[in-house]
């Protein structure tokens, strides 16, 4: 090809390309030992409660953001990029963005079957498998609801398998990652303890949802499930189910209307006004809300909301 | 563990029992529903329960065991080297969920249907639409009026292996009583490369600038923008290979040049043996706080055409020469603490520079005639979206003209009348991630005569669909 007619517009690809180049080689500095790309908070949390400083964590939701509907953002890419080990519900709840992260970001070390893709479902016993998928049912995870992270024990189970993959990964501090989980395993089934005596009133008390979001928390609890203010898991609430609800509610009542920080508040609060019966956003993960600063008070805070939302502080 | 057992053993003889007896009238068959999905629920809850419990009691036990073998932790860290089988025995391997006898399809390419379809009404006819200045080639042109299903595109995706990620694309459309079969896409994407590359080959769209390599069911408008559609054929897909980089920075700097054959519109007959076409691209993109994310790309195009047919059939034009153009394109999204679903407002727009050098062979009189024209385009879109499903956009597109001189007039070549422009207004709701219903409004002044174009158009997706590019 002819050099003059590549050259014509005035050389722009060429001098972007190399001086770009140039800017990035210098840049371009020592990182940590191993990092971190969590796809949800909670999992940001964890891996800095079992990696402790040999981790350095981004986490690419915040708890305001539903994690079922982001895009896959240049800055995404940009992490996914540099990432030793990928930390992800899974169970679809990534699927409309990390499938094309994983392909934009040009990292082998996190493809699946690599000890760098860790997809925290499926190590723990998944709940509402669905018998049959068909999208005139809503938005459905062939695989089981993939909000896991509603019962510490889950949370326990996952511990475990990402401290196995920081020992694969950065077999250096394996000896570190073990005593850091058991230290964190000693404490997380204390804690665990404690929340469940709090939480003992809470069980059978009638709940309803926004989204499916709390079942393993409710089964964990032994909370009831009276309905879903979403008429189809994704849709948004109609005001046509709204109204059956409602009636539903009438005849027979719950104790409590709950949704996650970044569900619409209108539909529980319309519910709220006309039912009376209480509403509230639990955290769902760390920095839901301002006092659920990491994976201990996230729980303490779920179960000082429900108690006190439900009345079963005052043992109502 | 005797209730779990009982229970599910418990159903057949349950249905067994009751359903001749009773299976009389509509309401008897309610009736047993009814019971049998309580009797399902209750034993999955009983199932579950019980199944917590004693993961509870293992992993009790098996702490139990560990802890006062060893100080803390010391025995995990100790642990032989890694790997599934090392896991320690408190770690409940899941079991692979659900063991089927092989049929031969489990590894089946995840499949998508995409239907488009349209109603369309112009104010004139569209087989005599032009571009006074702008030969058209590619899948440039109006649709045909009324209704239609347009385009139908079938997608099948999947791994290989663990070396290589493919997507095949294949689309039917009907064109003038004939069904035309075509490979759109059917490229390889390397999924293990070193240094942060990967490399594609096959057929794919060229990723110069923002609009080339999305497809038509993710535009934001029923029809591409107008610059697109006069430089790059609507766009640019060939038979070819790319090399992308991503550069080691926290910022997303991607970095990637293409070679393709040099088949498809602007380019034309397969020059130098078959690489006819090059380009080079680079995009940046980040995010601003929680709410706002960009990306800018600057892209390089070059593209050798021999004996290019461009323009109708009554008055064919073939040019020989090179087509180079320069793309600039800015992205900006902002949503209120990155829930795009709830809440947007998109703006995006982009400037094409484009030099054509070369010959045009005009019908008359019959001998080549020289071109050097520079001529640019543009496009600037806003799109709201105030609440989920719902979208109102504006967009405006133009070119300018660069008039080749005397020899050209009386051709398409000709710049006849004021710089082409358009305006479009456009308004979608989205039922779910998997329907579109969209209608749209413009005002075509590309043309010697004013057009006023609506279109109703419904985009449905059946099926595997993968994740839209930001």
């Amino acid at each position: 090809m002819n050099i003059q007619t590549v050259f014509k517009l005035r050389n722009t690809p060429a001098v972007l390309a190399a001086g770009l180049l140039l800017g990035l080689l210098a840049t371009n500095s020592a990182r940590a030992a191993v990092q971190v790309f969590a796809c949800e908070p909670e999992w940001a949390a964890l891996a800095v409660e079992v990696g402790g400083e040999g981790v350095e964590v981004i986490s690419a939701t915040n708890a305001l953001q539903d994690p079922h509907y982001i895009q896959a953002r240049p800055s995404l890419i940009a992490g996914v990029r540099k990432a030793d080990l990928l930390v992800c519900s899974g169970s679809g709840l990534e699927d409309g963005w990390l499938p094309l992260l994983l392909r934009k970001g040009n990292n082998p070390k996190l493809q699946p079957g690599q000890p760098g893709n860790l997809v925290a479902s499926q190590y723990v016993n998944r709940l509402e498998i669905p018998a049959v998928l068909d999208r005139a049912q809503g938005d459905m995870h062939a695989q089981g609801n993939p909000h896991i992270q509603t019962d510490p024990r889950n949370i326990t189970l996952v511990a475990r398998v990402l401290a196995e993959r920081l020992q694969q990964i950065d077999p250096a501090n394996a000896e570190a990652y073990g005593a850091r989980l058991a230290a964190f395993e000693e404490k997380w089934r204390a804690a665990i303890a404690g929340w469940e005596e709090r939480a003992a009133p809470l069980r059978g008390k009638r709940v309803v949802l926004h989204h499916r979001s709390w079942v393993y928390m409710d089964n964990w609890l032994g909370l009831e499930e009276a309905a879903m203010l979403e008429s189809k898991p994704g849709l948004p609430p109609s005001a046509a189910h709204l109204n059956e609800l409602l009636q539903q509610l009438q005849a027979a009542p719950a104790a409590l209307i709950i949704r996650t920080p970044y569900n619409d508040p209108q539909p529980s609060e319309w519910l709220t006004k006309q039912t009376g019966i209480a509403n509230v956003a639990l955290p769902f993960t760390v920095g839901g809300t301002s006092d659920a600063t990491d994976l201990y008070t996230l729980f303490d805070t779920t179960i000082r909301l429900l108690l006190d939302k439900t009345g079963a502080a005052n043992g109502q | 563990m005797n209730r779990a057992i009982f229970w599910p053993g418990a159903l057949p003889a349950v249905l067994l029992a009751t359903l001749p007896v009773h299976a009389q009238t509509d309401q008897d068959l309610d009736a047993i529903r009814a019971e049998l999905t309580a009797l399902k629920a209750q034993y999955e809850t009983r199932i579950q329960l019980l199944e917590q419990r004693l993961s509870a009691a293992e992993q009790q036990l098996a702490d139990e065991q560990q802890a006062p073998a060893t100080e803390a932790g010391a025995n995990y860290a100790a642990a032989p080297a890694p790997g599934p089988a090392t896991l320690p025995a408190s770690v409940p391997v899941p079991a692979p969920a659900n063991s089927y006898a092989s049929a031969g399809n489990e590894f089946n390419p995840a499949m998508g249907i995409i239907l488009n379809g349209a109603y369309r009404a112009y104010e004139h006819n569209p087989e005599d639409y032009a571009i006074p200045g702008f030969p058209l080639g590619g899948e440039t042109g109006l649709p045909d009026r009324g209704f239609s299903i347009g385009e139908s595109e079938f997608v099948f995706t999947a791994n290989v292996d663990d070396w290589f990620f493919s997507r095949v694309t294949a689309a039917i459309e009907q064109e003038d009583g004939d069904f035309n079969t075509s490979i759109e896409e059917a490229f390889l994407d390397t999924l293990s490369l070193p240094a942060n590359t990967t490399l594609r080959f096959g057929r794919f769209y060229s990723s110069v600038g923002y609009l080339n390599d999305k497809h038509v069911h993710s535009w934001d408008f029923a029809d591409q923008a107008l610059p697109y559609s006069a430089f790059m054929g609507t766009q640019y897909g060939d038979d070819g290979i790319q090399l992308r980089w991503l550069a080691p920075t926290d910022l997303y700097v991607e970095l990637g040049a293409e070679l393709f054959r040099g088949a498809s519109y602007p380019a034309a007959g397969d020059a130098h043996n078959g690489r006819g076409t090059q380009t080079v691209f680079g995009k940046i993109g980040g995010d601003v706080g929680i709410s706002n994310s960009w990306t800018a790309g600057l892209s390089w195009f070059n593209a050798d055409a021999r004996d290019r047919d461009s323009g109708d059939e009554d008055d064919p034009l073939a040019f020989d020469g090179t087509t180079e153009i320069l793309i600039a394109d800015l992205v900006w999204k902002w949503a209120p603490n990155g829930n795009i679903r709830d809440r947007s407002l998109v703006f995006q727009t982009e400037y094409l520079w484009r030099n054509e050098n070369g010959d045009y062979l005009l019908p008359t009189p019959d001998t080549p005639v020289p071109i050097d024209a520079d001529t640019s385009g543009w496009y600037a879109q806003l799109i709201y979206q105030w609440q989920p499903g719902w979208r109102a956009g504006v967009r405006v597109d133009g070119l300018s003209l660069d008039d080749p001189g005397p020899q050209f007039t009386g051709s398409q070549l000709e710049a006849l009348g004021d710089d082409p422009l358009r305006y479009t207004l456009m308004f979608d709701y989205s039922h779910s991630e998997f329907s579109r219903i969209r209608l749209q409004f413009e005002r075509d002044e590309t043309g010697l005569q004013n057009n006023n174009q609506l279109t109703l158009q419904y985009i449905m997706s059946l099926g595997a669909h993968g994740a839209h590019e930001f």
